[in-house]
């Protein structure tokens, strides 16, 4: 009776699935993003890898560029002022470049208690460049430049997305205009075949090399510029990634002895019995 | 219970005499999982599965109780406190990569686990209700997991938890009251989060329960083996202390192993970056997908796409989701074949390891887009795992032709020597 029901139900089931599978589907049309989206570039960064460690004077070029370019509408708000020593930085330093950021944090008036700001200090978060979400959407074109605190992490790619969305702005390809003649590019937005929908609202960040002034000597061209944002932005996102992989090399050779006596445990247990 | 030849608990020095006395708790883990369980001499490496999945969730239990010290569940705030673990709690970073990949290492095991199960018949008369409890281990897993993955409150926490709770509002009349009900609003809120880690606490302690009685319900048959042949003698078995314990000890090291690669060096590499995006009702992900250990489940609630004998294609998917887990409580009186090992059952043997590859399937089409050709592959892969349960195995066991099993445990451990050969001694015979 069981084996009976059970054979009716799943007829049941399978013949639902067979029906649906027999089901004429609507013709689906290629859409531009289906055939014009890329992977992110492939690039070499120092932490690719088991082996992977921060090159701290990468970082600090990254946090250069971030500083200057990328901090004007993008905020950064789980990274402190403090952090930065782990890249590097001295504590005088850090504090110079928290009293110096362009944006104060918000405050209090300790006399009236009315809305004010004040300088940061290392212990502060990076302040963000606009009030609020509608502040930042004005400002840009109704768009949203998003936080960049974990952005590395929270995209498909990582450091190499981010580094490919920098470089990758360019002007819309003929072929795609003449099959999607609708797809044109609207006006504010930019093409860039490394964003999903292929039209970022971003404006490209980078444009010409010397943009920014290194002070390590390195040539501060386009490229090099991108990759150390790049990296600086993976540092933002992981910054206990170089913690990690040296755990992971202690914990591992730990268990692979470990493993390997509790394996000769085993075959001295077990050499007198047959199995 | 026990086998009559099993050793017994003496205990020697008086303080152990007066505590087995008082509270005999030293006798019932020797008796667990000590000398005083004897255990088939020849189970294989799968056997290390259930052991493997008791430590994973004694980590997950350990470092959920330490991250939960640190975590805020609160709509507002939880995302920053997570965030909160990872830069700023001393170790935080090992904890939450700990657990979040210690999950995955939980599924791993538990399927080869379910597997291991089904290959050998282990579900099979005496054993049902050590299966039964087991189906009602993974039911609770699943429902801990789901919840587990929503307390980041990413994109995908929130977006997940708005399919999943979704499922709900698919009941015929009483759906909607009945997903309001369950959320505490109309959407997943803070209500619902809070909800979500009280039980997400709670569960963990519930399984840990059930275990206690699939372990109970284990010992009165004992272990199953790799020919299904039940234990005859005393010949048959060793005593899982010293000899299961330091197999599963080596076992413990490998597994420690591959945990340890994942959460190094590819901590995030099963997770999905969307939930490194805080929480967002108004911004819809491009591709909702749950974690890869749901995606077999994932896709069979996707397969149904037409309205069939009066019910909703929604209402199918749910339905067959759902009886994708619950015909398992089926499964040992829809499979009577006295022969348990599927060694010794060639059609089933077959069916066996083409269902593996049709869950490998299922799991590929729960991850990918719902556009075709994987609607399609998605609705033979779903239908082939209906049939397989409900209509091939029951076939099989009625017409299969099966091979001559051994006549015992230590027969089968001699290979090849004459039948009953030396059922006895065989212990130091080499």
């Amino acid at each position: 009776m069981l084996r009976f029901l059970a054979g009716l139900v799943g007829v049941g089931f399978v013949s639902a699935l067979l029906i649906a599978f027999v089901m004429p589907r609507e013709k689906v049309e290629k859409t531009a993003p289906a055939i014009y989206h890329l992977e992110p570039k492939e690039v070499k960064f120092s932490f690719d890898g088991p082996f992977g460690k921060y090159d701290n004077q990468q970082l600090q070029r990254g946090f250069q560029v971030y500083k200057e370019v990328c901090s004007a509408c993008h905020s950064m708000k789980l990274v402190a002022f403090r952090d930065l020593e782990e890249i590097g930085f001295t504590k005088p330093e850090v504090k110079a470049i928290a009293k110096q950021w362009a944006v104060e944090v918000p405050s209090i008036n300790p006399d009236t208690g009315e809305a004010a700001t004040r300088k940061a200090i290392p212990s502060d978060y990076f302040p963000s460049p606009y009030a609020n979400e509608v502040a930042a959407r004005a400002a840009n074109n109704n768009a949203l430049p998003p936080d960049m605190s974990d952005l590395a992490k929270a995209r498909e790619g990582g450091a190499h997305y981010i580094y490919s969305i920098v470089t990758g702005f360019q002007n819309q390809p003929a072929d795609l205009l003449k099959r999607f003649p609708d797809a044109k590019t609207p006006t504010g937005l930019h093409y860039n075949p490394y964003f999903a929908n292929l039209n970022i609202g971003m404006p490209p960040p980078l444009v010409a090399d010397g943009q920014v002034t290194y002070s390590d000597g390195t040539k501060p061209t386009v490229d090099q510029m991108a990759q150390d944002v790049s990296a600086f932005l993976m540092w933002a996102a992981e910054p206990k990634l170089e913690n990690r992989h040296r755990w992971g090399f202690v914990v591992i050779i730990y268990l692979l002895i470990a493993t390997g006596l509790a394996y000769g445990a085993y075959r001295n247990i077990w050499r007198d019995q047959k199995h | 219970m026990s086998f009559p030849w099993a050793e017994n608990y003496a205990p020697k020095h008086p303080l152990m005499k007066w505590l087995d006395a008082k509270l005999p708790l030293p006798r019932l883990v020797y008796n667990a999982v000590g000398a005083g369980y004897p255990v088939p001499r020849n189970l294989n490496y799968f056997w290390n599965f259930g052991v493997l999945a008791g430590l994973a969730l004694t980590i997950q239990i350990v470092t959920g109780i330490i991250l939960a010290m640190h975590y805020a569940a609160n709509a507002d705030v939880a995302f920053n406190s997570v965030e909160g673990i990872m830069r700023d709690v001393n170790a935080g970073w090992l904890l939450r990569y700990m657990h979040m990949n210690g999950a995955s290492m939980f599924f791993i095991v538990v399927y080869i686990h379910i597997f291991r199960g089904l290959y050998y018949g282990s579900y099979k008369a005496p054993r049902e209700m050590v299966w039964l409890l087991g189906v009602v281990i993974f039911l609770l897993m699943m429902a801990t997991a789901f919840m587990g993955y929503v307390l980041p409150w990413g994109q995908m926490s929130f977006w997940g938890a708005q399919v999943i709770t979704g499922f709900f509002s698919a009941i015929p009349i009483v759906g909607d009251p009945i997903h309001t009900w369950l959320l505490g609003g109309f959407a997943p809120d803070n209500a619902a989060l809070n909800r979500f880690f009280s039980l997400h606490y709670l569960l963990p302690f519930v399984i840990a329960g059930v275990i206690v009685l699939h372990i109970w319900a284990l010992h009165i048959p004992g272990s199953n083996n790799p020919t299904g042949v039940e234990v005859k003698g005393p010949q048959d078995t060793v005593p899982f202390h010293p000899y299961y314990t330091a197999k599963d000890g080596m076992g413990v090291g490998v597994f420690l192993i591959v945990f340890a690669v994942l959460m190094f060096f590819y901590p995030n590499a099963l997770g999905h970056p969307d939930n490194y995006i805080p929480a967002n009702p108004l911004s819809t992900p491009a591709h909702i997908v749950p974690e890869w250990y749901f995606w077999p489940f994932y896709a069979i609630l996707r397969a149904f796409t037409v309205n069939w004998l009066w019910i909703p294609a929604k209402l199918w998917g749910v339905l067959a989701m759902f009886s994708s887990i619950l015909l398992l409580f089926f499964l040992p009186w829809l499979d009577n074949s006295p022969v348990r090992s599927a060694n010794y059952r060639p059609a089933m043997r077959i069916a066996f390891f083409v269902l593996v590859l049709d869950v490998l399937i299922l799991g590929w089409i729960g991850k990918s887009p719902a556009e075709e050709p994987y609607v399609r592959i998605g609705q033979i892969a779903a239908a082939y795992y209906f049939a397989h349960f409900l209509l091939i195995v029951p076939i099989i066991a009625a017409v299969e032709k099966t091979k001559p099993l051994p006549n015992s445990i230590s027969e089968s451990v001699l290979h090849g020597e004459a039948a009953e050969a030396a059922p006895i001694g065989v212990g130091t015979a080499h």
